[in-house]
């Protein structure tokens, strides 16, 4: 690890490490940041910086400092200038989620919906502690297993079909807080 | 993995008119360049590139489309402040950032209908001479990033982008950029230092009004989503045509997204200002639930004031003076600006009697607290301020004089800080304490002036304790 990052970054080992391959710079993930650097105009590249951290983030779970390292180099930028983005956004992480990441909206609509009620469920369901979760910083919190992680998200704009989350990629709505072990049935 | 839900036996509902959502859950619809085209897709962009960009300026001008994605500012005029001798690259970015709770319309844009979207926003480019435009998508939409990627390449590689447009000589590309879960990207200087690949600090207005410096300090146009597929439907109906639907200067459709208690919640466009509160509360959304009243509305997303449903307000329309009450209220930006809110994203969350305010407001200074970007003392100290207050009013703790500490917190963002996030977190409060005083109070007590120690305190120390 870079020694320039090292003392700031939370210890990124969680149950969910297991699913991720740690970081690499492979030709796969190289050409598709070309490519987004390609989008910009020239001399702009710094603007690929949240692509290639979404990039990275999508391949390996989490942003770690070799990645950002990584991103840094292809961009031309110094490191700090890529971490203090990926320590800005709510949607950056700096550890491992569970190979299947929960977001359940928090927001008005939803909570009179019943999203707590439904994070509540999930947790019992995915066997999560939930005391573990900060109400106000939106950590995620990883399962004993590895496979499940929550999070609280703001508005996920579906507020007319409350209460919604993200799993991974998929969205859901209308998702009833008793069906929550139906909701984690469908993944695994 | 059901990834995008079409609601095919949805019907619109009578009272609506549907311009921009006409093919959100239309049967047997899908969102590929074929269907478009076989509905008269790209027609209007092949129109516009007939005419001289500044005729298209003049028809979305002459429209009096406003913008749809928060402050209601006309479009045309925006587009006029690209300062005339400007010898920069001009760029344009749809705002597809769509994260003020309670607004949900331009996720169905971008599932369903991205063609129109894209017809948008390549009339409107060529109308102010953009040859490079962004769609910048929160990042919790990743499957509408797919679809806007998919639907982008396929204009292209059918000359509906990229060089020489349909032979006219315009060249344009565009490309999606995914933001990462700030709502303060939606804020469009907050949205252009994100772009440029920086924290997303809102920039301080003036002087970096985006039209005159903007993305990489060149005149940048940020529209929202629906607003730049209205443009698409100014050119098909001509300037004057469109501003005659609606009501003088509330002009066109716009799409309501209506959540909360009410027995139908959904999107519902309408033509502005022909349709009143309680026609689209009880009518068309069913009315409250069961056993239940409404007891408070806020009109246009989470910033917006909150209004009390038994209220009556006092309405100019013209040079006489009327007294409605707020079921008659005609849903325009003017009217309801006039009593005391804002039309704001058209997102409408209705509240019934089960619902305690104390709570409603946490909920509301959650997020505030936990988005605001923590450039301006005020709003960063302040929102989270509000926040503790409000967690120590539904937890039961809190003092009568907290809530006069809350309103003073309140009132001491407002208008002190860079971006109008400021005020976007303290109008909640402000007008929830203006308008339900009495139920907030009640659920304070003089006593708890007593109370040994408050929670957060307990927490700091047991923090310092296991440290
Ligand atoms: C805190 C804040 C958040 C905003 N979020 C959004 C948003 O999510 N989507 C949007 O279109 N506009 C949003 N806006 C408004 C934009 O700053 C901008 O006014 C708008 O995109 C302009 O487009 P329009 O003229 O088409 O409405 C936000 C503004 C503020 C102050
Ligand atoms: S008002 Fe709040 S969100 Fe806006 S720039 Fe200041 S701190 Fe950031
Ligand atoms: S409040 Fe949950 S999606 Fe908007």
């Amino acid at each position: 690890m870079p020694d320039i990052l090292q003392h700031q970054v939370a210890s990124p080992t969680t149950p969910g490490s297991k699913h991720f391959a740690p970081f690499e710079a492979t030709a796969a993930i190289e050409k598709a940041a070309r490519e987004r650097i390609k989008q910009y105009p020239k001399d702009r590249q710094r603007s690929a910086v949240l692509p290639l951290l979404h990039i990275v983030q999508h391949e390996f779970g989490f942003i770690s400092p070799e990645a950002i390292e990584w991103v840094a180099s292809m961009l031309e930028i110094e490191p700090i200038k890529v971490e203090e983005v990926v320590t800005f956004y709510p949607g950056l992480r700096q550890s491992a989620p569970g190979k299947f990441h929960i977001r359940v909206c928090r927001t008005l609509s939803c909570a009179m919906g019943g999203s707590y009620e439904l994070m509540e469920s999930l947790c019992k369901a995915a066997d999560i502690d939930q005391s573990k979760m900060d109400p106000h910083h939106h950590p995620v919190v990883v399962s004993p297993c590895g496979t499940w992680s929550v999070e609280f998200a703001e508005c996920l704009a579906s507020c007319g079909t409350a209460p919604v989350c993200l799993v991974n990629d998929d969205f859901h709505e209308g998702v009833a807080p008793e069906s929550a072990p139906d909701l984690l049935n469908q993944y695994k | 993995m059901a990834k995008v839900t079409y609601l095919e036996d949805k019907e619109p509902h009578p009272r609506e008119r549907r311009l921009i959502f006409k093919n959100v859950d239309r049967k047997g619809w899908n969102p590929s360049l074929k269907k478009y085209l076989s509905d008269g897709g790209y027609k209007e962009l092949k129109a516009a590139l007939k005419m001289e960009p500044g005729a298209v300026t003049e028809e979305v001008k002459k429209s009096g489309l406003r913008g749809r994605g928060g402050a209601g500012f006309p479009t045309g005029v925006k587009w006029g402040f690209i300062p005339p001798k400007n010898e920069k690259p001009v760029y344009l970015i749809s705002n597809a950032d769509e994260s003020e709770p309670g607004t949900f319309k331009d996720r169905y844009i971008l599932h369903q209908d991205p063609h129109q979207m894209l017809e948008g926003m390549a009339i409107s480019c060529y109308a102010v001479g953009a040859h490079l435009a962004y769609v910048y998508i929160r990042e919790e939409f990743p499957e509408a990033a797919r679809i806007v990627e998919e639907a982008i390449a396929e204009a292209r590689k059918n000359g509906f982008l990229g060089k020489n447009i349909q032979g006219s000589g315009f060249d344009l590309e565009i490309y999606v950029h995914r933001g990462a879960g700030a709502y303060i990207c939606g804020e469009e200087t907050g949205l252009i230092e994100s772009l440029e690949g920086k924290r997303p600090y809102p920039r301080i207005k003036p002087p970096y009004f985006p039209a005159a410096m903007g993305l990489y300090m060149c005149p940048t146009i940020v529209n929202n989503v629906e607003t730049l597929c209205h443009v698409k439907h100014v050119i098909a109906m001509g300037g004057e045509k469109y501003a005659a639907i609606g009501t003088p200067r509330n002009t066109g459709t716009r799409i309501l997204c209506v959540s909360g208690d009410v027995r139908k919640p959904g999107y519902y466009e309408i033509e502005v200002g022909k349709m009143t509160m309680g026609e689209l509360l009880n009518d068309v959304c069913g009315g409250p639930r069961k056993g239940r009243k409404f007891k408070a509305v806020i009109p246009g997303g989470s910033s917006a004031k909150i209004m009390r449903c038994h209220d009556s307000y006092k309405i100019k329309q013209g040079d006489k003076e009327t007294e409605m009450t707020f079921y008659d209220l005609p849903l325009d930006f003017d009217t309801i600006a006039q009593a005391g809110s804002m039309a704001g994203s058209g997102g409408v969350i209705v509240m019934d009697d089960s619902r305690k305010m104390s709570w409603v407001l946490n909920n509301i200074n959650q997020f505030y607290a936990h988005e605001s970007c923590g450039q301006c003392t005020p709003c960063r100290e302040g929102s989270t301020w509000m926040r503790k207050i409000t967690d120590r009013l539904v937890a039961g703790t809190a003092t009568p004089a907290d809530l006069e500490t809350l309103e003073s917190v309140a009132y001491q963002i407002d208008g002190r800080t860079i971006c109008a996030f400021g005020e976007a977190c303290a109008w909640p409060v402000e007008s929830m304490i203006a308008m339900f005083r009495d139920e907030l109070l009640a659920e304070t007590s003089e006593k708890n002036a007593d109370l040994p120690s408050n929670p957060e305190e307990e927490a700091q120390r047991r923090y310092l304790q296991e440290a």
